[in-house]
């Protein structure tokens, strides 16, 4: 089944374009390897799932609808993917404008979004066209900014209406903690609270995290956003690549999103998906390095309960509480090394001896709220044809308390500056209110309230 | 790809804007090699036909560089600066109907500047501003450059950003002001200073103010750098205060302060122009710096000053640009921001810097700053891949701070002074439509304004409890 991709704003445009560039290449890298039919299927089900043939013979063209409201971004993106010669862009498939949304939610929601939604429906309905079967939406865009978050809302609002069955996937980039758009706590504010209402799920890359991944586990000395744009791209190909839901090459096959919302999102008051993976390293380290997947799982396990956002640094001495408990004695403790509490979790593994990797220690009903059945939570995927180069790689999407902390903090700064009503002049104009401010207040209160409470 | 417009008002506009232009034409030629006509050019040129009786070409982009024009207006009350500019090597970049003169200036007075010239000049301006609005396909800025001081650019020039807000209320007003020093020759620079900021305050999107003395001070400072051979040459064209490798040949005595101003506005207006990792438009200036609207005074900073000659010293440290961008001696008025407070902060680099550079930095100078309890990651940054020409890389600092409010203080004593003695009042109050309220009314908008600045300052030791979070029923 095929995925449309919606790229939206720079972030979402330069981050899309290292996506489908990984893709591409990753199924390049596939065919070299030794079991000649799963491989083929493996790419086979990777094409139609994110590019088009037009012509047969012609560089497959990305499924995807790039969008900003300023031209320099897309045309870079256009160009690159152009001089990669193994993928580009289709040629009418973009929307720009002349002036960016200024970083204004409100100017991309309810300027951009209403004057230029026609037109960018119709480029997303030529692509959804071009699917025989259509899994859903993959939407990419930034929290910060105003284009990507404010028209990119609205746009998943339009994708709702339009597609009441299919499923929307949105990846959202969250902002560095200490600031880089000085509104981007409204914005994104704003834009969450939205989302919650029409996106299926929302997948979170939090900068400082992903900034953290390059300096210490890739070891570059001067970080654009190009690594880690590149490191993004990568964790979210190892989601979206072919993956086996149970044995069998012929369950490449499935409806990607639709098996990721079902096995992630069990209740509609939880739907923000944190991602981990093991190994993450730099290619010359890749190179001299050796795993076992007993021991990737044990790191990537006590990554999750101990709310590592990667493998360095994880704090050893949490501990799921011990069945029994009062639930409280979760989260009267020290708020850091608190032990995070799992709904949902997916396990994704690639690569080598696959079949031998043992799920079972992410199977702990004392790893998830009480409420879930047991043996519902956890998930696996698997499949033997390595990702990116990497001999062995497991990836975990979780569905947990991992995003309270950054979601409580975002709210909280947030709070404080409409407190004094600071930039607020600058939303009402373009036509928001108070009352939608606090309206989204509201409902993010919420969303953090019941992550706290599992 | 947007376009804005640059309107230069009385001598010093007209010279600052001089530069300005000068500069642009440098930068562009350093980086478009090729001789096309490309939307970076587009932001403040035209494309025009001579052979095609002026045919104006700008809308074919990827087309040859047939003969620019500046998206510009000029005015100003006496002809010399704006015909000298017109038989110079400039010259070709302006025509006929881009600007306005009279012949017997505004003798510094704000009143004659504002209200006689203003009535007879209205009409005239309103059509040039239309004219070279219709020329745009996306007219997204305004750039008023001016002076305070005198009597045209600052009287008229406040006059032309009234006629700006109400007949492009959709395009942003940013205003480089020109502020006198402390003893500046124009004796009635106070009153013109005061009467001018009351219309900088109600009708500007953001202004950028500006010190002579401060501009003095940054030239001396690289002249004495120059000279001393200390630490190894200086690469001429890449000091801020040079021209080096512009069209105009001849230097004149405000050129080195005034190419400093210049380069602010190549910079500011870098991200708009050429790509980068994170573009930071112009719109996103007021979005970002401005969360009151009549707190939008930057006080702004360049650095590096310049760049060494020899290659084998090694350049001044990355991080030395971002410390300096903070210190008081790189500010372009008399200000400390380490002893404001900040409201918000902007840092436009570019070339050669990356995101771990502005993170590491931010990091690294932020305990030394101090910032409103609401606004404690007040950050904007912007990361432009084309540097200024001559270096590997640049910053520019914009900072909303409070450290501006004792330039307004020092302003308003001064003004005080004349005006207790009723010095010079009655040139004014001669002047048609001048009563005695336009002083006390600009008087008492400047005392609020310092007021709103001294409530900020008073919470800057304060620990302020955040807002208590909304209660959610579970
Ligand atoms: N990881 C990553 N983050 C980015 C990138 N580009 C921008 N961002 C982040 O996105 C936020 C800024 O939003 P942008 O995407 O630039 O804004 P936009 O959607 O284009 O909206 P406007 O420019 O306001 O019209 C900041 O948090 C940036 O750190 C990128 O390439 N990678
Ligand atoms: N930086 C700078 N300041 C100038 C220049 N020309 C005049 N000034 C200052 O501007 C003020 C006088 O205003 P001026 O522009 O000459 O008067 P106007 O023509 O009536 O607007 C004084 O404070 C001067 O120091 C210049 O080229 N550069
Ligand atoms: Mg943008």
């Amino acid at each position: 089944m095929s995925i449309v991709t919606v790229q939206l704003g720079q972030c979402g445009n330069q981050i899309g374009q290292e996506l489908f560039d990984v893709i591409s290449k990753d199924c390049h890298n596939a065919q070299g390897q030794s079991n000649k039919t799963e491989t083929e299927a493996y790419r086979a089900c990777s094409q139609e799932r994110f590019f088009s043939e037009d012509h047969g013979k012609d560089t497959p063209s990305a499924r995807a609808v790039l969008v900003d409201m300023e031209p320099k971004v897309i045309s870079q993106a256009i160009a690159t993917a152009a001089k990669s010669g193994i993928w580009k862009y289709g040629e009418q498939s973009f929307f720009c404008q002349k002036q960016g949304s200024g970083n204004n939610w409100a100017n991309g929601f309810c300027v951009h979004g209403p004057r230029h939604e026609r037109d960018i429906m119709n480029l997303v309905r030529r692509q959804v066209e071009k699917c025989d079967r259509l899994s859903g939406f993959f939407t990419m865009m930034s929290l910060a900014g105003g284009t990507g978050s404010g028209l990119g809302t609205y746009m998943t609002q339009c994708l709702r209406d339009t597609y009441p069955h299919s499923f929307i996937l949105n990846q959202v980039t969250w902002p560095y903690g200490t600031g880089e758009v000085i509104v981007q706590n409204y914005n994104s504010v704003l834009t969450l609270s939205h989302l919650y209402q029409s996106s299926d799920a929302i997948l979170v890359h939090e900068n400082d995290t992903v900034h953290k991944i390059c300096a210490q586990l890739m070891n570059i000395k001067q970080i654009s956003f190009k690594d880690v744009n590149k490191v993004i791209a990568h964790q979210l190909g190892s989601v979206l690549q072919p993956v086996c839901t149970s044995d069998g090459t012929a369950e490449y096959k499935r409806n990607p999103l639709g098996d990721l919302m079902e096995t992630m999102v069990c209740h509609p008051e939880f739907k923000l998906l944190g991602l981990r993976n093991i190994p993450q390293m730099s290619d010359t380290a890749l190179a001299y390095s050796a795993f076992t997947w007993p021991g990737l799982l044990k790191h990537l396990r006590q990554m999750l309960i101990a709310h590592a956002k990667m493998e360095e640094g994880i704090d050893w001495q949490v501990r799921p509480p011990l069945p029994g408990l009062p639930a409280v004695e979760k989260f009267t403790g020290n708020k850091e090394s608190r032990f995070n509490t799992s709904l949902s979790n997916l396990l994704i593994l690639r690569g080598k001896d696959v079949q031998s990797a043992d799920q079972g220690a992410f199977a702990d009903p004392a790893l998830y709220t009480s409420w879930r059945p047991p043996g519902s939570s956890i998930t696996t995927w698997r499949t033997p044809i390595a990702f990116n180069r990497y001999e062995k790689l497991a990836t975990l999407v979780s569905n947990s308390q991992l995003l309270l902390k950054p979601l409580d903090s975002i709210v909280g700064r947030a709070w404080n500056m409409f407190a004094s009503r600071a930039y607020v002049h600058q939303y009402i104009k373009y036509g928001i209110s108070e009352g939608d401010f606090l309206d989204s207040f509201t409902a993010l209160e919420q969303v953090i309230s019941s992550y706290s409470n599992l | 790809m947007t376009q804005s417009i640059v309107v230069q008002v009385g001598q010093c506009g007209n010279q600052v804007g001089c530069r300005f232009w000068d500069l642009a034409l440098r930068e562009h030629s350093s980086i478009n090699k090729k001789g096309i006509y490309d939307d970076a050019l587009s932001s403040f040129f035209r494309n025009v036909d001579t052979r095609a009786g002026d045919e104006d070409c700008s809308g074919l982009s990827g087309k040859k560089i047939q003969s620019l024009k500046a998206r510009a207006v000029l005015i100003d009350m006496e002809e010399g600066v704006v015909n000298e500019m017109l038989k110079g090597p400039l010259g070709e970049l302006f025509d006929s109907k881009q600007f306005i003169t009279d012949v017997s200036g505004s003798g510094n007075n704000w009143a004659v500047g504002h209200k006689v010239y203003g009535s007879t000049y209205r009409e005239q301006i309103v059509e040039c501003l239309r004219k070279a609005a219709e020329q745009c396909d996306c007219l997204q800025c305004f750039f008023l450059i001016h002076s305070m001081g005198g009597g045209t650019g600052s009287g008229l020039g406040t006059l032309v950003l009234n006629i700006l807000k109400d007949e492009f209320p959709e395009v942003y007003r940013i205003v480089t002001s020109v502020y006198p020093s402390a003893e500046d020759d124009v004796i009635t620079s106070p009153y013109n200073s005061v009467l001018a900021m009351r219309e900088l305050t109600e009708y500007a999107d953001c202004v950028l103010p500006i010190e002579n003395q401060a501009l003095v001070d940054i030239a001396n400072k690289i002249k004495l750098m120059s000279h001393s051979g200390k630490v190894g040459a200086i690469k001429q064209e890449t000091a801020i205060i040079s021209g080096q490798g512009g069209v105009s040949v001849q230097e004149k005595p405000f050129d080195a302060m005034n190419n400093i101003v210049a380069n602010l506005l190549l910079s500011l207006t870098s991200s708009a122009r050429f790509e980068g990792s994170l573009n930071m438009d112009l719109n996103e200036i007021t979005m970002n710096l401005v969360p009151f609207p009549r707190l939008h005074y930057l006080v702004s900073s360049l650095t590096p000053l310049y760049t060494l000659a020899d290659v084998n010293i090694p350049s001044r440290r990355l991080d030395q640009m971002f410390s300096d961008a903070f210190s008081k001696d790189h500010q372009l008025i008399h200000a400390n921001p380490k002893h404001g407070l900040y409201l918000a902060c902007a840092l436009m680099v570019r070339g050669n810097v990356q995101v771990s550079d502005l993170r590491r930095n931010i990091e690294r100078l932020k305990p030394s700053l101090s910032f409103v309890s609401w606004n404690q990651e007040g950050w904007k940054t912007g990361l432009c891949s084309i540097p200024p020409v001559g270096h590997s890389h640049s910053l520019l600092a914009l900072a909303n701070n409070t450290c501006v409010k004792p330039t307004f203080m020092e302003l308003k004593e001064r003004f005080m002074k004349l005006y207790k003695k009723k010095a010079h009042l009655h040139h004014y109050l001669d002047v048609d439509g001048m009563e005695q309220e336009c002083f006390t009314e600009a008087v008492s908008s400047l005392s609020s304004l310092i007021q709103e600045y001294d409530q900020l300052d008073a919470t800057k030791r304060l620990i302020m409890e955040d807002a208590p979070r909304l209660n959610i029923a579970v």
